[in-house]
């Protein structure tokens, strides 16, 4: 173990003094295309709104900053809106770290399956998703109202509703996709010898995990940990709707000054102030992750998995994929169910009898039936072939801008991890995530008002909005792996005479063509679920599958709301296939990596 | 191949302005609940021998602020949506500029809250109390008939109401209140409707799909609109023959929410965003409402569909707040609102 230490030190040193002959015109040109993006669609929107909202302030910059952070009020909100988040990101990391293992160093029958399942919770709509966990956990669902008949309760036994732990249940269902993507991915790769060695050398199971694993895999858990706390810090939609009105966070204020009391320089303070914390986090991040990531030998996955065979793994994998299948796709199911259930109010009286509660009526297909009639000749009506294939369009689109935008920036940051130009950049990549999607949106109002550059009303707004909040996602993704490819093999190409497109082709690509499908995953699910930004921009004749969604949602009727169940159902499916569909394309020619 | 990117970025920029700025086009700015049918759009269409474009930009408070921010120089020459709790925040922005329409004068005057015009009314929606008839017919009580009645021990725990920092219907529930009890009574009677055990949520949907005994929670009486009642039974499944829920509209107990549309200062289309205002509160326009958006015509000549005409109970008076007040108080009520109801 001591010895493996020395190596991973002398390689660490190798990596720095690399840095003295990198050139740096090279480095300047991978960030051209990823910085002009982000200055033309991220940085100068940002400025132009926060500057006019400021110019509405009849005391300037810094008093209503002070002011903010003098009222106990708004103490209250950012605290809250650390504690939760932190809470989340603990929880999803609890849940989703046993399964990153089982994800990496097993095979067992449904794996891919169950991956792209989890990855679909990632893009349902909060409305629907709050749903579905009511009809489970509400003081009406299935849980509570079987208790309730079990024990002959009175009152339903789970108070879940409008508490924190919705909120908290919310965000762990909603993110651990993103552990066991990028954590698992990560496990993959990672070579069992150096595990195998501790163990030889005496080290027990936990030793080796503590001592040796763990520190291995820190880039990317930490990855995770920061892209789920941004996340979470926020969020939106599940704290209005599964959190209640006990509960707000900065973004949620921000949305109610800017909308509700168009209060501008207060807004764009309490935005200010989420960007700073933001940026805070993402520096600790970036100064932490470059001290953790050293340059590892990657190994393709058949070398590094293993069927699962002895009984207690057999039953300790059952036993988490169970509770994973609980978290994550009971409430999927519940929402499918639905869709084909119709529920009528019946004359038999029940335990529940005076409430009059709609009983299930059996299976029906009218709401999907329903989706394809356009009863009323609606202009903006469109049939779910047709919002499926603008979803799709519009994720194509947001993949193939996040990839060519983050490949670049996260080679660039690999390549010279202790540049001043890269240490510098490397955390204002995040702040697009940490950004309030109303701020950005009039941001874009502001600043993109002429010609050539007069997007205001354009669709191609969109993609460009999916693409700032997949990007992070996508360097986040690439970095861990790119990291790890060490030094010497590119040096030993480039002595042997390949030039530096070479280099990449044949020896990063290869390497990390398994986290360029993950990178490619996440801007495919950020693009198919993206609900905020899209409202802001669509053009009503070409809704997204979550808009047609949400004009269903919000109209009375149960044949609107069966239909938006159904509607929710088929993004799942035509997410999950497309997760599958991704996982199934091969990078480079080494085959299952 | 970073330059060719940004070089295809720019030329889809240049695409994308050469589009929008083709003559012949009546760009109109909307929320997100706007809907027409084809064969409306295109009547306006063929008459003009122009193309309409619509704009959704968010919600009703989202669009209004992009409206106000892009100023001077607007995405649209209309915006339709701006309702009368926006109101006097688009007429103080001065985003609108004044238009006479003559069909003005099918509309009746308590519609038209904008003295100089700027702001035209197209529809209107009443935000009422809903209750559950099946449950009140099963427990054998008379559902509430007003404001006052939920403050009764018997209607005890069986209201969902929504968070008016957060939901439109919410705040035009807590005008109603306003306008019924007055700005010194409203807070008393909040503090005796949550000791009564009033359920808060921030979204309509939640407080109609999960909380009102309709769809299976344990509230049956819930805010929502005058129109919810006949759309249940239009959107029906299984089919009904009349509706499952009824709204409370005796006494002063609902809010009239009215949405307007005007001309955005800056328009180079003036006397097509005339045509086509005019188009607007025409009964073309205004028969093809309800079915479309949800809402009423203000034109009261328009014809409205059988269904409304048997189920849609339409208050007689309503709680008024004026647009002015709702502008310079809105904040304090609010927050009044949530010292009393929240903490």
């Amino acid at each position: 173990m001591d010895r493996n230490g020395v190596t991973l030190k002398t390689i660490n040193r190798t990596a720095t003094s690399n840095r003295l002959r990198a050139p740096s015109i090279k480095l300047l040109l991978l960030w051209l295309a990823p910085l002009a993006f982000l200055a033309l669609f991220y940085f100068f929107p940002l400025g132009s709104i926060l500057q006019v909202s400021f110019a509405r302030s009849e005391s300037g910059l810094i008093a209503p900053i002070q002011q903010a952070l003098a009222s106990p009020a708004f103490r209250d909100v950012l605290w809250f809106t650390f504690w939760q988040a932190s809470l989340s990101t603990f929880l999803t990391l609890a849940i989703g770290l046993p399964g990153a293992y089982l994800f990496a160093r097993y095979q067992f029958p449904g794996k891919s399956t169950l991956r792209a399942m989890s990855g679909i919770a990632f893009v349902l709509p909060t409305l629907v998703v709050a749903a579905a966990f009511n009809a489970l956990l509400g003081p009406q669902g299935l849980v509570n109202a079987s208790l309730m008949s079990v024990f002959g309760l009175e009152q339903p036994p789970i108070m879940f509703t409008h508490t924190l732990y919705a909120i908290l249940l919310a965000h762990v269902f909603y993110n651990t996709t993103i552990v066991l993507r990028l954590v698992g991915d990560f496990w993959s790769h990672l070579d069992p010898k150096l595990g195998q060695a501790a163990q030889v050398l005496g080290a027990n199971r936990w030793r080796t995990l503590w001592h040796v694993t763990l520190p291995l895999l820190s880039p990317a858990i930490a990855s995770a940990a920061v892209l789920t706390f941004i996340f979470t810090f926020t969020s939106f939609g599940v704290i209005l709707v599964l959190g209640g009105p006990q509960f707000s966070t900065l973004e949620t204020e921000i949305y109610y000054q800017t909308v509700s009391l168009f209060n501008l320089p207060l807004a764009a303070t309490l935005a200010l102030i989420q960007l700073a914390c933001t940026l805070a986090l993402t520096i600790v991040y970036t100064r932490l992750a470059n001290r953790l990531s050293r340059p590892l030998n990657l190994r393709p996955v058949e070398f590094t998995q293993r069927r699962l065979t002895a009984w207690r793994q057999r039953i300790l994998a059952g036993a988490y994929i169970l509770l994973l299948l609980m978290l994550i796709l009971t409430p999927l199911f519940a929402l499918a169910f639905r869709s084909v259930s119709r529920f009528e109010r019946t004359s038999t009286t029940t335990a529940r009898q005076g409430y009059g509660r709609p009983e299930w009526g059996g299976f029906t297909l009218d709401y999907y039936r329903e989706l394809n009639i356009n009863r009323r000749e609606s202009l903006f009506y469109a049939p779910p072939t047709t919002t499926i294939a603008i979803s799709l369009l519009y994720a194509s689109v947001t993949v193939a801008l996040a990839l060519l935008l983050g490949t670049p920036a996260a080679w660039a940051l690999a390549r010279n991890r202790e540049s001043i130009l890269n240490r510098s950049l490397d955390p204002l990549l995040m702040l697009p995530l940490g950004t309030s999607a109303v701020t950005l949106g009039l941001g874009f109002i502001v600043a993109l008002d002429r010609p050539p550059l007069d997007l205001r009303a354009s669709p191609l707004l969109i993609p460009l909005a999916h693409t700032l909040v997949a990007f992070p996602f996508v360097i986040r993704s690439l970095t861990p792996s790119l990291h790890s490819i060490s030094p010497r093999v590119r040096q030993a190409a480039s002595v042997m005479g390949a030039s530096p497109s070479k280099v990449f082709r044949h020896i990063d690509l290869p390497l990390v063509g398994r986290a360029l499908l993950v990178a490619a995953a996440f801007a495919f699910t950020i693009s198919m679920g993206e609900f905020g930004a899209t409202a802001l921009i669509a053009r009503p004749e070409y809704p997204t599958i979550p808009i047609a969604i949400y004009r269903l949602i919000t109209r009375p009727g149960m044949m609107n709301y069966g239909q938006a169940l159904a509607l929710s159902t088929i993004l799942m499916l035509v997410t999950g296939f497309g997760m599958l569909a991704i996982e199934r394309f091969r990078i480079a020619d080494v085959g299952e990596f | 191949m970073n330059r060719k990117i940004i070089l295809l970025f720019a030329m889809l920029g240049l695409l994308t302005a050469a589009c929008t700025s083709t003559p012949g086009t009546l760009k109109i700015m909307t929320h997100d609940s706007f809907a027409i049918s084809t064969g409306v759009k295109m009547a306006f269409e063929t008459q003009h021998n122009i193309t309409l474009e619509f704009i959704a930009s968010g919600d009703t408070g989202s669009a209004l602020n992009k409206a106000i921010l892009s100023k001077g120089n607007p995405i649209a020459d209309v915006f339709y949506g701006v309702d009368n709790t926006f109101l006097s925040r688009a007429l103080d922005e001065e985003i609108f500029i004044a238009y006479d329409s003559p069909m003005l004068a099918e509309i009746p005057d308590f519609f038209k809250l904008d003295p100089q015009n700027r702001a035209l009314p197209v529809d209107y929606g009443d935000v009422c109390l809903n209750y559950d008839k099946v449950f009140f017919e099963r427990q054998n009580i008379a559902p509430p008939g007003n404001l006052e009645d939920l403050l009764k021990p018997e209607y005890r725990g069986l209201l969902v109401v929504e968070n008016p920092a957060t939901s439109s219907p919410g705040l035009a529930f807590l005008l109603a209140t306003i306008g019924h009890f007055g700005e010194d009574g409203y807070l008393d009677y909040w503090t005796r409707l949550m000791d009564n055990d009033t359920l808060v949520v921030n979204d309509w949907e939640t407080a109609y799909y999960t909380e009102f005994t309709r769809s299976g929670g344990t509230r049956p009486v819930v805010v929502s609109y005058a129109s919810s009642p006949p759309f249940e039974v239009i959107y029906a499944d299984p089919p009904l023959d009349e509706p499952p829920t009824a709204a409370i509209t005796a006494d002063e107990s609902c809010f009239r929410q009215i949405e307007y549309v005007g001309i955005l200062d800056g328009t180079k289309n003036l006397d097509l965003a005339q045509k086509w205002i005019d188009f607007m509160l025409s009964t073309t326009f205004q028969e093809d409402i309800p079915l479309q958006m949800f809402v009423f015509p203000v034109n009261q000549n328009a014809d409205l569909d059988e269904t409304f005409e048997n189920y849609l109970l339409v208050p007689k008076d309503t709680a008024f707040v004026s647009p002015q007040d709702i502008a310079a108080k809105r904040e304090e009520w609010i927050r009044e609102w949530i010292e009393t109801v929240l903490r």
